[in-house]
């Protein structure tokens, strides 16, 4: 049975059949794979744009499907909360939208919220947090209040020479 | 092709086009969706599991050539997402719907005019053009992924709807070639989604279906609506499956659907006193769609809120709140799209004005529960054994986006049933377990498997016979047309790589001139015979066609000079019709055309 063919050039290019592709496609996508989901050698860094213009591109992003700068810098003062709510769908439906389709989103826990759960000695501190009543060195006992979130990737568009990253949101002019 | 790796299947659709790709040679692979590289933003781009077929005719000042950039080269056209985008906000420079217009028969298909009311900079072009550029771009994405494995060394499977008439199978095919994919076989649309079923079924089809079934396909996309029959028969001791009937070109699909509901909204806001703006009015359908999917999500859901955002920067001042209520929805799809009509109301026509501006001949009729049941009526002599008024489906495959919506897919089989119920029939089975967005590449992908020789083949053959036209030889009344006869040239179900015999008929031509000839398609007459001669027809059992011409060339003949030659027509391998003009004692061939140039009656 063979591996899903595109499926895998998409994901974890590590197992890629073929290198050439592999380094095209990591140009091309850019993809980072962070956190320790793909348990895997560490896919070579892109050799891509500075990581501060992947932040700005994200918020490009979230701001043109999502409109989050626009919501962010309006002043609330004088709206009724139907007015909000309308604009906060916009929002939701937006950021929903770009967080889907470039985020491989997945709760850290893999507990219910308000159940039991018990951390070995030794746990990663950086994936679990404690809080509360904290001494000892474990196991610890205690019940999930969050379920925390990890990305195991995420991928943002290519972008071509001569894109300013800067630019969040070009100025509109109807001719 | 030896040294293919991979069978491809490519569905050039209306509004998207999806790639899929199935490794040859190896057993239980399945056929997977190839990420396709586009400009998604100017200066940004991403592979996505779909190319939106639209082409953006772009002014430099607004989009900076190195901002539109591929990988593979400059471009003065931009497809894909950007092009959508863009393209709503300044129609002038877009190309839609290219697909629509390559079946247009009353214009030249090759001449550019897209889009219709082109910005003044804009050079417009063909719709046999846009459709270039699309497989171009499917080519060079390819390219980039797999240098070592061209897309022109693959098996490729290119699906057409299977309501194409030959001359825009010709053009696709024509398109394909100077693609470099002058190898791509033309597998019908709903065909394609049935290949699909078969593929995620395996071996467990069988268990499905058993002979004496029919399957209607239904497949309604963004813009069309494709209608199949096939059926099951026994053949050497095993299924066999063969396509017995299409329905007509309609071109009616979900955009239709996001449209209508948007006109509703607006004319609601209206009676409120707000007067949307036409940007207003697509951000409405795009909410409209959205709302739609959640009503038919959530059947609890009375209501679902539509926000049109404003195009300032002040979103929560400037944006304009609306609802779609399951009323609305239900008022408008369900009883616009799909009222529940008997098997015998007649699809409306109502008499065209004069059009002053060129434009798509869109279905007149919203109605597709009349619209099936017209076709299934035409095809009442589809199954052999069968006396009811229309060919009773015991099975039904739903295919296209529209067919997502489990409202509108239960409202439809209902409808059927009831007709299949007053004629004492068994109501249809539906098959599922297929994607509707992704099932016509799947399966067009799985299909190059097939011929490759591995699984099960839909026979079909051609799904029209054809006929020219010829003046009857009695005395021309005066004040009225020459009296037509027609006479067949290929029967029904002719399969791939078969040809007829050429005809008895002999036609005099003139080397050096062109001669044109009516064209006709039937789907219903499957006893005519090439030779047939067909003095009188019901109405609506021949449909004219685009004009075919001849021309021949003056190879060691005089121009001016009579020659005498029998019209043969034959399928090749691909699947294209090819008519050809050859002389008596069979020495010469020549091409006979099909008229893209439309200049039928």
């Amino acid at each position: 049975m063979s591996v899903s063919l595109f499926g895998r050039l998409r994901l974890s290019l590590h197992v890629l059949f073929n290198a050439q592709a592999a380094q095209r496609l990591l140009a091309s996508q850019a993809v980072a794979t962070v956190a320790e989901a793909v348990p895997v050698e560490p896919a070579p860094v892109a050799p891509a744009a500075p990581q501060i213009d992947r932040a700005l591109q994200l918020l490009a992003l979230l701001q043109q499907e999502g409109r989050l700068l626009d919501f962010i810098q309006e002043d609330l003062t004088g709206f009724d909360d139907a007015q909000i709510g309308a604009a906060a769908r916009v929002v939701h439906q937006g950021l929903g939208k770009v967080i889907r389709e470039h985020v491989t989103l997945a709760p850290v826990a893999q507990v219910s919220e308000g159940q039991a759960i018990s951390l070995p000695a030794g746990f990663d501190s950086q994936r679990y947090r404690l809080v509360g009543n904290v001494s000892g060195q474990g196991p610890f006992n205690g019940t999930l209040l969050h379920k925390g979130w990890q990305a195991s990737a995420i991928q943002l568009p290519q972008t071509l020479p001569g894109y300013d990253a800067s630019v969040l949101a070009p100025a509109e002019v109807e001719v | 092709m030896s040294q293919a790796k991979y069978a491809v299947g490519i569905d050039l659709g209306t509004t998207h086009c999806v790639v899929a790709a199935l490794e040859l040679g190896e057993p239980g692979a399945s056929p997977e969706l190839f990420p396709i590289i586009q400009l998604v933003a100017p200066g940004q781009l991403e592979a996505r599991d779909a190319l939106p077929s639209f082409l953006y005719l772009p002014n430099d000042n607004e989009l900076a050539p190195e901002l539109r950039r591929l990988p593979w080269g400059d471009s003065a056209a931009v497809c894909g997402q950007l092009a959508r985008e863009r393209g709503a906000k300044s129609p002038n420079r877009l190309v839609s719907s290219a697909k629509s217009w390559l079946c247009h028969g009353q214009l030249d298909r090759r001449a550019g005019l897209l889009p219709l009311q082109a910005a003044e900079d804009v050079i417009p072009i063909s719709p046999y053009d846009a459709s270039l550029h699309y497989l171009n771009h499917l080519v060079a994405a390819w390219q980039e992924f797999y240098p070592e494995a061209p897309l022109a060394e693959q098996q490729i499977t290119l699906t057409v709807p299977a309501s194409f008439d030959p001359s825009a199978r010709e053009l696709t095919a024509e398109a394909a070639r100077a693609a470099g994919l002058g190898h791509a076989t033309l597998l019908e649309e709903p065909q394609a989604a049935l290949y699909h079923w078969l593929a995620v079924h395996a071996e467990q089809w069988r268990e499905q279906v058993q002979v004496g079934d029919c399957i209607l396909v239904v497949d309604v996309g963004g813009g069309t609506t494709d209608l199949s029959l096939i059926s099951v028969r026994q053949q050497d001791g095993a299924l066999a499956l063969e396509r017995i009937a299409v329905g007509e070109h309609l071109l009616l699909g979900g955009d239709n659907m996001d449209l209508a509901l948007a006109n509703v909204i607006r004319m609601k806001l209206a009676q409120q006193g707000t007067q949307l703006q036409p940007w207003q009015i697509l951000a409405l359908a795009h909410g409209c769609r959205q709302a739609k999917e959640q009503l038919f999500a959530e059947a609890s859901l009375e209501r679902a809120p539509i926000v049109v955002p404003s195009r300032s920067s002040s979103l929560i001042g400037g944006s304009l709140r609306t609802e779609l209520t399951r009323a609305e929805i239900e008022a408008v799809l369900l009883e616009g799209f799909f009222p529940a009509v008997a098997v015998t109301d007649p699809v409306q026509q109502r008499p065209r004005a004069a059009l002053t501006t060129l434009s798509l001949p869109y279905a007149q009729d919203a109605a597709i529960t009349r619209h099936l049941a017209a076709f299934l009526t035409r095809q009442r002599e589809a199954l052999p054994g069968q006396g009811g008024q229309f060919v009773h489906p015991t099975a039904v495959l739903f295919n296209g986006g529209v067919m997502k919506a489990a409202p509108l897919v239960e409202r439809l089989e209902s409808v059927l049933n009831g007709w299949l119920a007053a004629e004492g029939a068994p109501p249809v089975r539906r098959l599922t377990g297929t994607d509707p967005d992704q099932a016509v590449a799947r399966g067009a992908a799985y299909y190059g498997g097939v011929r490759a020789g591995q699984g099960i083949r839909i026979r079909g053959g051609t799904a029209c016979s054809y006929y020219v036209g010829i003046e009857s030889a009695l005395p021309t009344v005066p004040g009225l047309p020459p009296m037509m006869q027609a006479l067949c040239i290929a029967p029904f179900g002719m399969e791939e790589g078969s040809a007829c015999a050429p005809s008895e008929a002999v036609f005099a031509l003139v080397v050096g001139e062109p001669v044109r000839f009516h064209f006709y398609s039937s789907t219903v007459r499957r006893e005519d015979v090439p030779g047939s001669l067909l003095e009188f027809w019901a109405e609506g059992a021949l449909d004219e066609l685009p004009l075919i011409e001849a021309l021949l060339s003056a190879e060691g003949r005089q121009p001016g000079e009579l020659v005498q030659v029998r019209l043969q027509a034959a399928i090749d391998e691909l699947g294209t019709l090819l008519l050809e003009a050859v002389s008596l004692d069979g020495s010469q061939r020549w091409k006979v055309q099909f008229d893209t140039r439309g200049q039928a009656c």
